[in-house]
């Protein structure tokens, strides 16, 4: 909302508050009219008016070396001084008209040109005339981009004033929240800005000048549907005379925003934006015509099925049973509090005007504004809530606006179907509530002022108040409102800043956030950086994994590319490798995020929302570095499974934990065939890991080869040690022994673990696999394993004999369950 | 075997002395030196030989010979350990001198992985709230409509709606929540009618175009605190304290009327630009000042919709983007980067 301070001015008395443009700016916006900007007219960063002053123009001759050019001469005090132009609207007839002209040495924008911006006025001769001024246009003056003719100014501008003096402005732009409908008018600030400074409003009702016939002899007006049109206002003014309205008026809609259109839809479009009242004129003899001759009933109901209105923008709209319709017994003439039909409009040759002033209901004309897309000052203001009480004020002020300036005739009394009037809305405030919302004690005598001063009427009753809405607040309902109402008024800054009396609540845990950030911890520890990609992602992009849906679909995307919400990690951490892989020759990433799985909703039909960790790997092991070692190794599959390995063992999900967790070779269509294994703790199958199929790889537009893994985060997590129980440091030294097994390569180094785990008693505490060998002298189509074998006793020190015992029995094990080469070594 | 005179024997020793001396520092070596020790005080050496020719001698000369010989051994023996101490301690400076590294060189790189710079300022928030008694509490991403906006006080087509554009899935009355705000609903449903004391972290998304002013995809953190006695004064205080704990304990605030339809009455809170300090500036639009987060009483019907009596109960509730607050403490000008994940970015929070 854009409010020029001379217009507010009107309404309230700053200058005798003596509050200057920044104190108010800064009081509204700290009581929740933000003041996002104040904009100064002239801009001071395009030009000032130095120089610019209200001139006559006393007499207009032709210019005798051009025809389209003419000698204006203007007088701004000092006598008639010369000046050439060749606007269309100053003419060999022109005389007495007042304007701004630019002296000499003034500067004003350039009007043919974006460099330079200004250009300074000089005394110059054009096609041999001397010039000694610039009869200004808006454009040069900053004021629009019309250029089409010089400004005229209204016949009363004192010549000789400077401009600024005139037309110098302050326009506060202020940022209204949805409940503030109320400021969308001049009047509405005006309460606003006297309430929170203190100003005095000078705000007078409405008042006109009926003659003649009564609006009953001319019109009638039926309401059918009394929920969306509560209060529907009409005036009748005859005898118009429309045309261009005058300078004041449309500086002022120009000010605010608006384009100046012609004197009665520009009076209509100043009432609303003075009262807040959106209004309508109709040509009135276009509706008698509609009604055969007679006096026209406007009917206000709603649209029939396969109703159409043509639109004063020219457009055919196809209405439905929710809109709301301003219809005459022909058929539908407007949109309610949208848009006027084409049919009934004023235009040029308007002599009598029907003047519709209307309360409709704000979410229906909401609905239909977004429906048809048509979004208008006016639907602005009935979207938020114009107040009933306000038609009889807007008509009011409007026709007697068009009886003033059109010279028209109004009607006597209004015709007004008001089915929807209501006694004024009292709240009970009781005196406690203040204080139990805001924490502070308020003097009940404050509370009545606050409310006073933004016109509430106050009641005292037994511990409270009886407190009487003003009509233009339809935004307060409950006693909260008005404690909000007290504290905006009193200021936030008086509150105190306490900490919280209330007893603490029962503390919980949020033990699945602990775990999350744990593993975020352990990850970054291991060095893995993290990110946060997109939760949206396309089919197609999944696609390219060699998977599929259903997903979550948006019906309203802002793109194809983010139309679905992921059912995996894994398309959008490759998206970031190849992102990365560009600049990077080592990404090493992770992502802590919800996937979304439509199948199978919950009981509110919701999607379930289960944590995954994504991990990938991709380039060099160890970043560029001279000691790195081997110098120019790349990630592989082991890598990646000592990350998960690691994680597993940080988070208590291990053989020590008393957990089973397995790797099995898996087949994932992401994956590489022979690169890929499942995840499996007690049983439970937790996730995937492995290298990318080049297929995919490529698909991503990927080089080289890169590891990726996705867990099940919330089951993983459900496994990981609440506690650690403590185990005795061992007493008595251990025996390490070694072994060699010489095997079938194709045996899964797992299946050998899990046979020495068995065979090794209580006695085996720890093993490790310390070599993988293939080539001569194993032969070919075989490998060896090597592992060290770590015995030890609680009880007493180890015995060699004892050790070795053991250690025998588990080669010999190994020998007859494997059917493999098995030997000890000496550690 | 001659036998020896005394004379002959005090001879002798007197060789001995000089010639061992002599030996041990001619020796450069600790090879060398154990080449001496046995040639002199071996179990065949000189020295020992010596001693068996005391046993011919006189009882009152071979106790005299008897010291003069355990002197001369004594004497070779701390001789000999004194070079081999010297040679140790020469031999393990030429063993430092030949291990000199060039210390410059860079060494074997080794870095922790970086935390994304959202989940630092979560960590930070959850941080400043835990300490003054907030739990943590989460909820679901993907919401029904009335959750999200019913619920709390914005019925279908009210006006509130246009300043959340939302993201609606084919299933009608499912959406994308817009803000951690149904997170109250849930909370309040689960606990009522224990007192309350929560944040509620988490993803949400709008309707949007992506600039660098704004995204589709960004973090929510809600605060609710429900209780007998909860006053807005009270949220100031919580407000203040969070201010100052997260932009430094001199960080001015205040306090700014606003609207939120699930909050009455409803507040901003802005700091003193961090930037300009109240200067004004590109950052602050002039202003001076920096919004952080939206505030308020919780409104009555949200309150009752939660299951408490709002005769009974009072609440407070705030709503922060750990976003904005992260591009305000790191200068972070463009709001695409936090999903771009560019390492370049995201190192530089490790």
């Amino acid at each position: 909302m854009r409010v020029p301070i001379r217009w507010l001015k009107e309404f309230v008395d700053l200058d005798g508050a003596g509050i200057t443009t920044a104190e108010l700016a800064e009081r509204l916006t700290l009581a929740g009219l933000e003041v996002g900007a104040v904009e100064r007219v002239p801009d001071p960063e395009r030009l000032s008016w130095d120089g610019i002053v209200v001139g006559q123009i006393v007499g207009v001759e032709p210019h005798p070396n051009a025809d389209r050019l003419v000698i204006a001469h203007v007088d701004w005090g000092e006598g008639p001084v010369p000046s050439v132009t060749g606007a269309p609207n100053v003419t060999l007839g022109t005389q007495g008209v007042k304007v701004a002209v630019a002296l000499p040495g003034a500067r004003i924008l350039n009007a043919y040109g974006e460099e330079p911006p200004t250009l300074e006025v000089k005394t110059v001769k054009i096609r041999g005339v001397e010039s000694r001024a610039v009869i200004c246009s808006e454009k040069e003056l900053g004021l629009s981009d019309d250029h089409t003719g010089v400004l005229v100014l209204d016949d009363d501008a004192p010549v000789g004033t400077p401009l600024v003096e005139l037309l110098g402005d302050e326009i506060l732009e202020i940022e209204l929240t949805p409940n503030l409908g109320r400021c969308l008018s001049m009047v509405g600030v005006a309460r606003e800005v006297a309430a929170l400074t203190g100003a005095k409003l000078k705000l007078r009702e409405p008042r006109w000048r009926v003659a003649g016939e009564p609006a009953e002899r001319f019109a009638r007006v039926i309401v059918e549907d009394e929920e969306l049109c509560p209060r529907y206002t009409a005036a009748i003014v005859r005898n118009v005379k429309n045309g261009q309205a005058p300078f004041w008026m449309r500086y002022r809609l120009l000010e605010y925003g608006m384009r100046p259109i012609s004197l009665l839809v520009d009076i209509t479009n100043y009432v609303m934006l003075e009262w807040g009242q959106p209004l309508h004129a109709f040509d009135y003899d276009k509706l008698k015509a509609r009604a055969g001759g007679r006096a026209p009933t406007i009917i206000v109901r709603r649209a029939q099925p396969g109703e159409r209105l043509t639109t004063l923008d020219g457009v055919e709209r196809e209405l439905d049973e929710e809109m709301l319709l301003i219809c005459d017994e022909a058929g539908p003439i407007a949109i309610a509090g949208v848009m006027g039909g084409l049919d009934t409009e004023v235009d040029e040759n308007t002599q009598n005007v029907l003047l519709e002033s209307a309360s409709f209901h704000a979410i229906n004309n909401r609905r239909t504004a977004q429906r048809l897309g048509l979004s208008s000052e006016a639907s602005l203001r009935f979207s938020r809530g114009v107040p009933p009480e306000l038609c009889g004020r807007g008509a009011t002020r409007a026709a007697e606006l068009m009886r003033r300036l059109a010279g028209g005739t109004i009607a006597q009394g209004l015709l007004d179907a008001y089915p929807g009037k209501r006694e004024p809305k009292t709240i009970r405030l009781e005196t406690r509530e203040v204080e139990r919302l805001l924490g502070v004690r308020v003097e009940p005598r404050q509370v009545r002022e606050a409310l006073a001063r933004l016109g509430f009427g106050c009641r005292r009753r037994r511990g409270g108040l009886d407190v009487t809405v003003p009509y233009w607040r339809l935004d307060v309902e409950i006693p909260a409102d008005l404690v909000e109402e007290v504290a905006r008024v009193l200021g936030y800054d008086k509150l105190p800043a306490t900490l919280l009396k209330e007893p603490l609540p029962p503390q919980r845990r949020n033990r699945p956030l602990e775990l999350e950030e744990r593993v975020r911890d352990i990850l970054t520890g291991l060095g893995l950086t993290e990110v946060i990609t997109y939760s949206l992602t396309s089919p197609e992009s999944v696609a390219k994994l060699g998977l599929e849906g259903p997903f979550v679909e948006l019906a309203n995307p802002i793109s194809r590319e983010r139309r679905v919400l992921r059912r995996t990690l894994m398309n959008l951490l490759l998206e970031t490798v190849a992102l990365n892989r560009r600049h990077r020759d080592r990404v090493a990433i992770f992502e802590v995020g919800r996937v979304f799985l439509p199948e199978a909703p919950d009981a509110e039909g919701l999607p379930k929302e289960p944590r995954r960790l994504g991990l990938a790997l991709a380039g060099r092991r160890h970043p560029l570095s001279w000691a790195a070692e081997p110098r120019d190794a790349d990630f592989d599959f082991y890598d990646l499974k000592g990350v998960v390995e690691a994680l597993l063992a940080h988070l208590g999900v291990s053989r020590s934990g008393e957990k089973d967790v397995r790797f099995e070779p898996d087949q994932h269509a992401p994956f590489h065939p022979g690169r890929a294994a499942r995840l499996v703790v007690d049983g439970e199958p937790l996730g995937v890991l492995g290298e990318v199929h080049p297929a995919v790889a490529e698909r991503f537009e990927l080089k080289g080869r890169v590891y990726l893994a996705e867990l099940d985060l919330d089951a993983l997590l459900a496994h990981a040690a609440d506690e650690r129980v403590y185990s005795p440091i061992p007493r008595f030294p251990g025996i390490r022994l070694d072994l060699a097994v010489v095997l079938d390569a194709r045996v899964p180094a797992d299946r050998v673990e899990r046979l020495i785990w068995q065979h090794g008693t209580e006695l085996l505490r720890r093993v490790v696999l310390f070599d993988v060998y293939t080539g001569p002298p194993v032969p070919e189509g075989q490998r060896s394993l090597a592992y060290a074998l770590f015995y030890q006793s609680d009880e007493r020190t180890l015995t060699d004999e004892e050790a070795q015992a053991v250690h025998a029995r588990v080669i010999e094990a190994l020998r007859r369950e494997l059917g493999a080469q098995v030997r000890g070594l000496e550690a | 075997m001659s036998t020896l005179t005394l004379r002959e024997l005090e001879s002798q020793v007197e060789r001995l002395r000089r010639e061992g001396e002599g030996a041990l520092a001619r020796c450069q070596t600790l090879q060398e030196c154990e080449a001496v020790r046995v040639r002199f005080l071996g179990r065949k050496g000189l020295v020992t030989r010596l001693f068996e020719g005391l046993k011919d001698l006189e009882p009152e000369a071979r106790r005299r010979a008897g010291r003069l010989l355990n002197e001369l051994k004594g004497h070779l023996e701390a001789r000999l350990e004194a070079r081999q101490r010297e040679l140790k301690a020469r031999e393990l400076e030429a063993q430092l001198e030949r291990e000199t590294l060039d210390v410059t060189l860079p060494g074997r790189p080794a870095r922790l992985g970086a935390l994304h710079v959202i989940t630092q300022t979560l960590r930070e928030i959850y941080q400043i709230f835990k300490q003054m008694g907030f739990e943590i509490y989460q909820t679901r991403e993907v919401e029904t409509d009335e959750m999200n906006f019913q619920l709390l006080n914005i019925p279908p087509d009210h006006p509130a709606r246009e300043m959340q554009s939302t993201f609606y899935t084919t299933k009608p009355g499912v959406i994308l929540r817009t803000h951690t705000s149904p997170g109250q609903i849930r909370v309040m449903r689960e606990r009522c009618p224990e007192p309350i004391r929560v944040i509620l972290p988490g993803k949400c998304y709008r309707y949007e175009q992506i600039t660098p002013r704004s995204e589709i995809q960004f973090t929510q953190v809600e605060g609710l605190a429900v209780g007998h006695h909860v006053t807005m004064s009270d949220l100031k205080g919580v407000l203040v304290e969070f201010a100052k704990r997260m932009f430094g304990p001199g960080t001015a605030v205040r306090l700014r009327g606003s609207y939120f339809p699930f909050t009455e009455p409803s507040v901003e809170l802005d700091i003193r630009c961090i930037l300009c300090e109240g200067q004004g500036c590109r950052v602050c639009k002039g202003t001076g000042w920096l919004e952080i987060l939206g505030a308020g009483m919780v409104h009555p019907t949200v309150l009752r919709n939660g299951g408490y009596d709002p005769e009974r109960f009072t609440g407070f509730a705030f709503g922060m983007g750990p976003e904005r607050i992260a591009m305000l403490k790191h200068r972070i000008e463009d709001i695409r980067l936090f999903l771009g994940n560019d390492l370049r970015f995201l190192e530089q929070f490790g």
